[in-house]
């Protein structure tokens, strides 16, 4: 149990400390995260730089710092997109049914018969190579996962009682999709959705890992792992780490948020 | 036999519309195709609109769309412009490496997950389980650039025992004759057995980078599907039959919970299927990942529809056999698909 409540306290606590990077980065950052000083570039982590120093001599704790808010806006716009717009069609194909249902369903299946990352990264450079970009395309990737889930539960649902009572008490069918049928079937889209913020900010910085998205010299993960991976080689593996292990401990608390939250509604998946 | 038939007939639609999606989306890749057959920047507009006219770009769009399916159902993918060779060609000959890498990083990643599943399954609250789930825990949050790149600094720079990371063999090794195009086998094959190790040391790095991004779904998917079986009726009718415990766990249990671990095993593999670009471009492993990413960069549009046809195509296909293979193992399923 004491493993449980430590797990738990890691799934408030980090994504919690990331709000707060996000919210107050510019003024907790040690140093400006753009200004460089070609003195210390490359220097290792010493007192003065917690992080070391890049090739330009900017200051990697504060670009990791400032970085935050831009990841986490990318994967919470791109998952509350397709968090949205999946559930309510989703929703409405599993209460409607009929062609649009058929429709709909098909182009999931095609959507999710290309490899996430395959599709994320042609439609990003077909679309335009800009970050307003990387989260429509992260919201669309993602798009069929919420359709299906949502249409699965709407469709156990159209025909029992509290429907069937409101559409004999008149209720519109657009009232019974979203006053009666829709609340009832937000926990598992809301886990769904936790669990999809790891992945979202994991794929946004794997765009722009390899030139998608966010470019220099703009603060961000996956472009600072990306600029740190060329000095790998000569033992200078601070300037890819920091940004890399801050990449995973965001993931790591928006999965743990998610797993929490699944064992609050689903006993059965729990540990 | 119906059944297989069903699920036979359910592939095209999503091919054709899965060719749709990869033609439209090249067909908003920005640039100018004709610009860079032309190979000249500052080519005259009358030269470009012949080049328009030789590639079929001034025809409507849906002209455009039945010229294409046309071409890819002779198998003609078009001509990549960076390499100057038929795109078909290229990712025939690139093909055999990315599956070397996705096959051995997935084996490992089975051989890893079904044992920790397996005894996470068995023995709940215990220390097995806590590490199962910090290891599934951890693993998901591992974005596979970073895994590779750490990799590389411990092994190859710090203790100095992987070779470096370019590619698939030392610079100016010979390779051995190409048979299956997996390295590793064509050298044991060819009875070389340095050749061998060079490759298999090449593979080691990616390969364990890719294993660690399949680790996760895995191990819980397999973690889950045992707990399921082990608290079914038919294991508890065997154990008071007084059959032994292993029996019981292995026959009976581990057969039954391997039913949904397979369907796991086909969205997994499609997932690596993705996450082989950045592994390739971390390692510079000359797949058909990388290959798309070069295009793509270099706004080439050709290699970049061909590669997502190709990995479309592989999901498609490896659905299509797991769905048969569930159908035909657990008889259950065949019969809810007929009904």
């Amino acid at each position: 149990m004491r493993e449980r409540n430590a797990s738990n306290l890691a799934a408030l606590g980090l994504p919690a400390l990331l709000l707060l990077c996000a919210l107050l980065g510019p003024w907790i950052a040690p140093y400006d995260p753009n200004a460089s000083n070609a003195a210390i570039a490359l220097q290792p982590p010493s007192a003065a730089h917690w992080f070391g120093a890049d090739q330009l001599g900017r200051d990697i704790l504060s670009r990791v710092i400032v970085a935050t808010r831009l990841d986490l806006v990318i994967a919470f716009s791109a998952v509350a997109l397709s968090g949205v717009v999946g559930s309510v069609v989703g929703a409405a194909i599993g209460y409607f049914r009929g062609f649009a249902d058929g429709a709909v369903s098909r182009l999931a299946d095609v959507l999710m018969a290309f490899p996430l990352f395959a599709l994320a990264m042609a439609s990003v450079a077909a679309f335009g190579n800009s970050v307003a970009n990387v989260i429509v395309v992260t919201a669309i990737v993602n798009l069929p996962f919420y359709i299906r889930l949502a249409r699965a539960e709407t469709n156990i649902r159209r025909d029992v009682g509290y429907v069937e009572a409101a559409r004999v008490g008149g209720s519109s069918h657009g009232r019974i999709l979203f006053v009666f049928l829709l609340p009832n079937i937000l926990s598992p889209l809301v886990v769904q959705a936790s669990i999809n913020l790891g992945w979202a900010v994991l794929n946004a910085a794997g765009l722009s890992f390899i030139g998608l998205g966010v470019r220099a010299p703009t603060p961000e993960w996956g472009v600072m792992v990306s600029d740190g991976a060329q000095f790998i080689s000569s033992g200078q593996w601070w300037v890819a780490l920091f940004p890399g292990l801050a990449l995973m401990l965001a993931a790591l608390g928006f999965n743990l948020l998610g797993d929490a939250l699944r064992d609050i509604v689903d006993i059965r998946s729990r540990w | 036999m119906r059944f297989v038939l069903r699920r036979c007939l359910g592939a095209p639609p999503t091919l054709a519309g899965v060719l749709v999606v990869a033609f439209l989306i090249t067909h908003w890749l920005p640039g100018d195709p004709a610009v860079l057959f032309a190979s000249n920047p500052s080519a005259d507009a009358g030269a470009i609109a012949a080049i328009h006219e030789k590639l079929g770009l001034d025809l409507p769009l849906w002209r455009q769309f039945l010229i294409y399916v046309g071409a890819v159902a002779h198998g003609d993918l078009g001509q990549s412009v960076v390499t100057g060779q038929p795109v078909a060609r290229d990712l025939a000959r690139l093909l055999p490496a990315s599956l070397e890498l996705t096959l051995s990083a997935f084996a490992l990643a089975i051989g890893l997950a079904l044992p920790l599943g397996v005894a996470a399954a068995l023995r709940p609250g215990s220390l097995i389980n806590h590490l199962c789930r910090l290891v599934s825990t951890a693993a998901a949050a591992l974005p596979t650039f970073v895994t590779g790149l750490v990799l590389i600094a411990v092994f190859y720079v710090l203790l100095g025992v992987a070779p470096e990371p370019i590619g698939r063999l030392d610079a100016f090794a010979v390779a051995p004759p190409a048979i299956t195009g997996f390295l590793t086998i064509d050298a044991l094959l060819a009875r070389d057995p340095s050749a061998f190790v060079m490759a298999a040391a090449h593979l080691a790095l990616p390969a364990l980078t890719m294993a660690l991004f399949a680790l996760a779904p895995l191990a819980r998917t397999i973690r889950a599907a045992m707990i399921g079986a082990l608290n079914a009726d038919f294991i508890a009718a065997a154990r008071a039959n007084g059959l032994a415990w292993r029996t019981v766990v292995f026959t009976y249990a581990f057969r039954n919970a391997m039913l949904p671990v397979v369907t796991t095993l086909g969205m997994t593999f499609s997932y690596m299927l993705g996450a082989n670009v950045l592994v390739e471009k971390v390692f510079a492993w000359p797949g058909v990942g990388s290959y798309a990413l070069d295009a793509l960069i270099g706004l080439d549009y050709a290699p970049v529809q061909g590669f997502m046809l190709l990995m479309a195509a592989i999901f498609v296909a490896v659905n299509l056999l797991v769905d048969i293979v569930y159908g035909l193992v657990d008889p259950r399923a065949g019969f809810e698909a007929d009904a």
